[in-house]
């Protein structure tokens, strides 16, 4: 059902906006094209930002770095009660959405999508954002080198957010 | 902070390659993450004007100026750096409606677009101003009604029940979103 939903979200939003347009008399064509003439170079400039954030994100994640500071941390999740499983992508979400999402799907693979580990991976997948890559491509467009606190409120709200999908999940469907 | 944590990522990266006794690792690491990055870059380009060109058409037919108005009290209270009416307070809210619904899609170019009209209002070009790092924490730590990606994941695994996470996630993002308006409410008392 909230997938049909999602299917006709935007679509409705679409039809909604261009009927509008019309009865209001704007002429929808002519603003389309105005206001899309913008779209390359928004995009084109955002390049090296990119580049620059992804490569060091793909040297830490491929040389096997991350694993490394993953299995560091597992003594610290088992007295916290957070299963080991999720750690490697709580520590990638913020990183990249792909290969976090990647590792969502290997888990519910290996434990299936109704395991407490399932449930609390596909949480922490629905309910963050890939920081690094919005800070990067965000503050890319406009030329902005730098960033101010806004990392840290990042980290701190992907943090907050990982602790609270694993036990809000617990409590719902612990045992 | 960012070159630490950059730098940090690189080095760190090579010392765990070089343990191996992989050093080649890293130039393939390197260059894939810059093609990915490229080609993220040129798949936006359509996304991008596709819905400016739509946010246009919603500009003049004044449903931003709707939205702004009805939302005008919360603007005032998270970004007081912004006048009242400027045209970052359309493309912001449009921006967190789209990221609430899970339209990630159509988000980012309304929050690329609320980027230009802050800068705008910047007077250090290089240094994000603090209304820029207010948006940025909402932005990042949205509250989610419709998870869509990970819920149609879980129903290709076979799951009974897939949307039964979207309350947990809603809790979660709440939270989530909470502490990321007090932190920045912190930050920015403490004249970052």
């Amino acid at each position: 059902m909230i997938i049909k939903l999602g299917n006709w979200l935007l679509p409705l939003i679409l039809f909604f906006v261009i009927f509008y347009g019309m009865l209001k008399k704007v002429e929808v064509y002519e603003s389309f094209l105005e206001g899309a003439k913008d779209g390359f170079n928004t995009a084109i400039r955002t390049i090296p930002y990119l580049v620059g954030m992804v490569v060091a994100i793909n040297i830490f994640f491929e040389s096997g770095a991350l694993k490394v500071l993953a299995s560091g941390l597992n003594p610290l999740l088992n007295k916290l009660g957070i299963p080991a499983e999720v750690l490697p992508h709580a520590l990638l979400r913020p990183l990249s959405g792909g290969a976090a999402l990647g590792v969502a799907a290997k888990l519910m693979e290996q434990y299936g999508p109704d395991s407490l580990i399932g449930r609390m991976v596909s949480t922490m997948q629905g309910s963050s954002d890939t920081t690094f890559y919005v800070l990067a491509l965000y503050f890319g467009s406009v030329g902005i080198k730098k960033f101010s606190y806004a990392p840290y409120v990042g980290l701190i709200a992907d943090f907050t957010t990982f602790l609270a999908s694993v036990f809000v999940v617990k409590a719902f469907f612990g045992t | 902070m960012l070159n630490y944590l950059w730098g940090g990522m690189v080095l760190l990266g090579c010392m765990a390659a070089f343990w191996q006794g992989k050093p080649e690792l890293i130039v393939k690491a390197a260059l894939e993450g810059a093609k990915l990055a490229v080609d993220t870059a040129f798949g936006l380009v359509s996304i991008i004007t596709f819905w400016l060109g739509i946010m246009r058409i919603m500009e003049e037919s004044g449903i931003v100026e709707k939205l702004s108005k009805a939302m005008a009290p919360l603007i005032r209270l998270l970004f007081p750096e912004i006048p009242p009416g400027h045209p970052a307070e359309g493309a912001i809210l449009l921006n967190l409606s789209a990221n609430i619904l899970g339209l990630g899609n159509a988000a980012t170019p309304f929050g690329l677009k609320a980027m230009e009209e802050l800068a705008c209002l910047n007077p250090q070009k290089d240094t994000a101003s603090r209304a820029m790092c207010t948006f940025l924490a909402l932005n990042t730590s949205a509250i989610t009604l419709l998870p869509v990606t990970i819920i149609g994941l879980r129903q290709k695994f076979g799951s009974l029940n897939p949307a039964d996470i979207v309350i947990p996630t809603f809790l979660a993002t709440l939270i989530g979103f909470t502490v990321a308006l007090i932190a920045d409410y912190f930050f920015k008392k403490s004249r970052w």
